[in-house]
């Protein structure tokens, strides 16, 4: 690797009304490399990069951007496109209704006069989705594409406008580790024949596997620029919290008491297809556990909880039992009356209303409960959304303050908010941690163990295994749709739980 | 100190502004459209006559613009309005002309017709989830059609008294039945201060009349006092909740003035109308609605719901909002409230055209749009629209004062919506 410097980013200060979200940026990229710039939500990152490629526009921040030595003043993307910069963000940009071919070349069409040349487009697609290990028709719509492939696209995309300089931010965010190591072996591909990458992650485990440098980024500042040999896992979290984490799983000893929750013979059909995604399934549920459901993406961990949930779109069978009483869900309302709560997957497509404020987030589940002849209490809606935003820590000014506004931590915290509000006996909780810093994750668990002291049944379905194995009492791991083996956690190891999630017997 | 008091009374003030921006500027654009139609008429639009009847002429669309508000906040759109608000008429038209039927239950029908119409919509729109666009849009066509079919192309009327009173008639005056003529000294007062002023004084014991009987309606006023009396009562109620659940609360004084000069605006606005023929009944409806549904928009988990639907569907299935039954509702509600256009509209006309309704649909939703509501769902107030209601119809009525050519008229009206849109963006920029 030459060590020429290609990005240098200095004194960068951007101010948003009220916070200053980047104070002094220093940011040195060497040509060629794979720089790893880290941090909590909330730190900076992404907001280091807008400035970078040109979304914030040179004015509206301080300081200077300087690639290969040129100082530049980029007004919009297209101006870092010109300097050969691509960004590809946490929340995928690809036009679901368009194929492959016209995402790849929007915005830059293979024209002639204005008349798009198909034959080159297609040629050309061809050629570059072999460079990303793709094997799919160019014509093909981005919505039959799953996640993983969708972000190989986006990768394919920024090849396409002959990138120098790529930023990659929480690319593997949602893909499934084969998934994510097929990308991190492209990126180093990629890295072979000389294109620099900027990536952000909060899976620590790959930024150890790729980065060559990191940079540490914590409350808009830098911190320091490492190579990769002289850091750990701990010194690494440690200078991003600023402060030793003793332990990221607050694991507390319990017992299991009786059983509370109860599914029997559950099956699931597809909503499109008339396939079962899951096949009667049976398991329960104890007061004063937290049962982790375990598995690879796709195997139907989040088909079981949205159908017990009532919100399937597809005819289930089986039975679910509370306390002893079998229960007839026909929606979430049925659930959530039952004491039944799920928090989805997806926080911003399933489980904000965006452009709301916190407290009417925190009480859309519960207004009813708040309500007295159809009419809302207002003050008691403001006193208990309060509280639940003071007791789960909620960083913000108050609680009239948008959701928008709020970082990934904050606005997982608003949606467990409102199902505490809802007073579950039962809490399904998919992927509670998804995109979220270390710090956030830490006050989640403790949230979790919490509500498990105070009688609450937890179900947490993750695909992280380590938070699977440091936060269960007992697991269950789903294979294509059944439970294939339970594991109490005494016994539970990552090699165990990946051998049964892929099909192991 | 003095200044240190007048400073933390600037804040405050600056602070109402800025957590109301999009309100005040609204009412800042109404009152700026009014200002310049007073020096382009001579001073004719600013009579307590003209703007009773700019009032009256807005009811109409005020009324759609309530219901359309809450549709629009659920992320949906009803196009079909007008022609509805047309045959609702119509049948009412033919029940009383033709049938001979008695106007309350002629109301009531209109009503249930109008509910009728909207399960149908409900319908299509909730459990077959076809676009409201769509949907909507075939019935405004549909019901044209119905028109004509129902009037035969024949203008219907005229319509009985007391159906014709909801659209044209006043609170009646309880103890003036005479418009007393002003003698000198008052036409001297008039000509100075001004209607609204003049009668105020009289009240107080000015004696400007050459009967002795100061021209106010005695009923309308005193509605209006029993209204102001009651916006007080519930401003301290809510203070003293607030205070009870230990909320931060306005110091005292400020409570005080900002009471009081709500208050002074409240009369204002029915000072017009006093000072003329009463308070329309039209205009009675519209204020009972718009209260009605900013309440419902606010304080009941229907409202809620609804923003929440339009602000995010998924979420708020997953939420356990019953989204079929929700948006039943409010097409059944956006049709209730048709049908109540309708009547009014015919009473006005006291006939039904075949004409009818035209165009009501754009109008109320240009309404709620220059009052703030997103096209995209989940953001929007009555308030704000009933305000988008009123410009419209100043809008209507000043260039008509002005005898400006219809050409220019309605230029002027699709440019004012466009750049109310381009301010209601530009603003929440800056917010």
């Amino acid at each position: 690797m030459n060590g020429d410097i290609i990005l240098e980013m200095k004194g960068i200060t951007k101010e948003f009304p009220g916070v200053k979200a980047l104070d002094n940026v220093t940011f040195q990229v060497k040509k060629g490399e794979i720089h790893a710039l880290v941090g909590e939500n909330g730190a900076g990152k992404s907001t280091l990069m807008k400035v970078l490629s040109g979304v914030y526009p040179y004015g509206t921040y301080n300081g200077d951007i300087i690639i290969n030595g040129k100082v530049q003043t980029f007004k919009t993307i297209k101006d870092s496109e010109k300097a050969r910069v691509a960004i590809i963000y946490q929340e995928l940009a690809l036009i679901k209704e368009m194929s492959i071919c016209e995402n790849i070349f929007l915005g830059n069409e293979k024209n002639k006069n204005g008349i798009i040349n198909w034959d080159i487009s297609f040629s050309e697609t061809t050629k570059i989705l072999k460079e990303v290990k793709m094997n799919a028709n160019p014509s093909t719509k981005i919505l039959n594409l799953g996640v993983g492939e969708q972000q190989l696209v986006e990768i394919a995309k920024a090849i396409a406008k002959n990138a120098d300089i790529l930023i990659l931010d929480e690319p593997t965010a949602a893909l499934t580790e084969t998934e994510a190591d097929n990308l991190l072996n492209i990126l180093k591909e990629l890295k072979a024949k000389g294109v620099t990458c900027i990536y952000i992650s909060h899976r620590l485990k790959e930024l150890f596997q790729i980065a060559d440098r990191m940079t540490i980024l914590r409350d808009g500042k830098t911190v320091c620029t490492e190579e990769r040999k002289d850091l750990t896992e701990d010194k690494l979290i440690a200078k991003m919290v600023g402060r030793e984490l003793t332990q990221i799983y607050p694991k507390k000893q319990r017992t299991a008491q009786e059983v509370v929750f109860e599914v029997k013979n559950w099956t699931v059909y597809d909503p499109s297809i008339d396939e079962k995604v899951n096949h009667n399934i049976n398991f329960v549920a104890k007061k004063g556990e937290i049962l982790g459901i375990a598995g690879l993406m796709g195997a139907g961990r989040t088909e079981l909880a949205m159908s017990i949930f009532g919100v399937w779109g597809r005819i289930t069978s089986g039975e679910i039992f509370l306390n002893g009483k079998k229960l007839k869900l026909k929606g979430a309302k049925d659930a959530i009356s039952a004491g039944i709560s799920l928090l989805s997957e997806d926080r911003k497509r399933y489980g904000l209303v965006l452009n709301q404020d916190i407290k009417s987030n925190i009480s859309l589940s519960s207004l009813e409960k708040i309500s007295k002849f159809y009419v809302i209490n207002k003050n008691e809606e403001i006193k208990s959304s309060n509280e639940y935003s003071k007791s789960l820590k909620i960083k913000t000014p108050s609680i009239e303050q948008k959701v928008c506004n709020l970082s990934g931590g904050n606005q997982q915290k608003v949606v467990i908010a409102k199902w505490l509000m809802t007073k579950p006996k039962v809490l399904i909780l998919d992927e509670p941690t998804r995109g979220i810093d270390v710090g956030a994750k830490f006050e989640i668990y403790n949230i979790m163990n919490e509500l498990v002291d105070n009688g609450v049944c937890v179900i947490m379905i993750s695909s992280d295994l380590p938070e699977i194995l440091g936060m269960s009492d007992r697991i269950l791991v789903m294979h294509e749709g059944v439970f294939n083996k339970e594991l109490l956690r005494e016994e539970a190891t990552q090699e165990k739980i990946m051998y049964y999630a892929t099909g192991g017997v | 100190m003095e200044n240190e008091k007048e400073n933390k009374f600037f804040s405050f003030i600056q602070k109402s502004i800025k957590e109301n921006i999009r309100q005040s500027t609204m009412i800042i654009a109404l009152l700026a459209i009014w200002l310049i139609f007073t020096f382009l008429t001579n001073f004719i639009f600013i009579s307590p006559r003209n703007l009773s009847n700019l009032f009256l002429q807005s009811a109409t669309i005020a009324i759609l613009a309530c219901g359309m508000t809450l549709v629009l906040v659920a992320g949906h759109l009803d196009l079909s309005v007008g022609s509805v608000a047309g045959f609702i008429g119509a049948i009412a038209a033919v029940l009383q002309v033709k049938l001979n039927m008695p106007t309350i239950p002629t109301i009531l029908l209109a009503m249930i017709v109008g509910g009728m119409v909207g399960v149908w919509h409900g319908y299509w729109v909730a459990h077959k989830q076809i676009p409201a666009f769509i949907v909507t849009l075939a019935s405004m066509i549909a019901f044209r059609g119905a028109i004509l079919g129902i009037t035969g192309g024949q203008t219907i009327g005229p319509m009985k008294d007391s159906f014709k009173a909801i659209g044209q008639d006043y609170l009646p005056s309880f103890l003036y039945r005479i418009t007393p003529k002003l003698d000198q000294f008052g036409n001297a007062i008039k000509d100075s201060y001004g209607d609204v002023v003049t009668g105020w004084v009289s009240i107080f014991g000015g004696k400007f009349y050459e009967t002795n009987q100061p021209p106010f309606n005695d009923i309308s006023l005193i509605f209006a006092l029993i209204f102001i009396a009651l916006f007080i009562f519930f401003q301290i109620k809510k203070r003293q909740s607030r205070i009870k659940y230990g909320f931060k609360v306005l110091p005292l004084n400020f409570e005080i003035l900002k009471i009081v000069l709500l208050s002074v605006v409240i009369a204002l606005f029915f000072s017009i109308m006093i000072f003329d023929k009463g308070i329309p009944y039209a205009i009675l409806l519209v204020i009972g609605l718009t209260l009605l549904f900013s309440f419902i928009s606010n304080n009941t988990p229907f409202g809620r719901h609804l923003y929440a639907i339009g602000g995010n569907a998924e979420a708020a299935k997953l939420s356990g909002i019953n989204i079929k039954q929700r948006l039943m509702s409010l097409f059944v509600i956006m049709g209730v409230m048709t049908a109540i256009a309708g009547v009014v509209f015919t009473s006005r006309l006291n006939a039904a055209t075949t004409s009818a309704g035209q165009n009501f649909e754009l109008d109320a939703i240009a309404a709620a749009i220059i009052g703030g509501t997103s096209t995209m769902g989940g953001v929007g107030t009555i308030f704000g629209s009933i305000i988008g209601a009123l410009v419209m119809a100043s809008l209507d009525n000043g260039m008509s004062l002005m005898n400006l050519d219809v050409t220019y008229q309605y230029i002027i009206k699709g440019l004012i919506l466009l750049l109310a849109v381009w301010a209601d963006i530009a603003t929440r920029k800056k917010a």
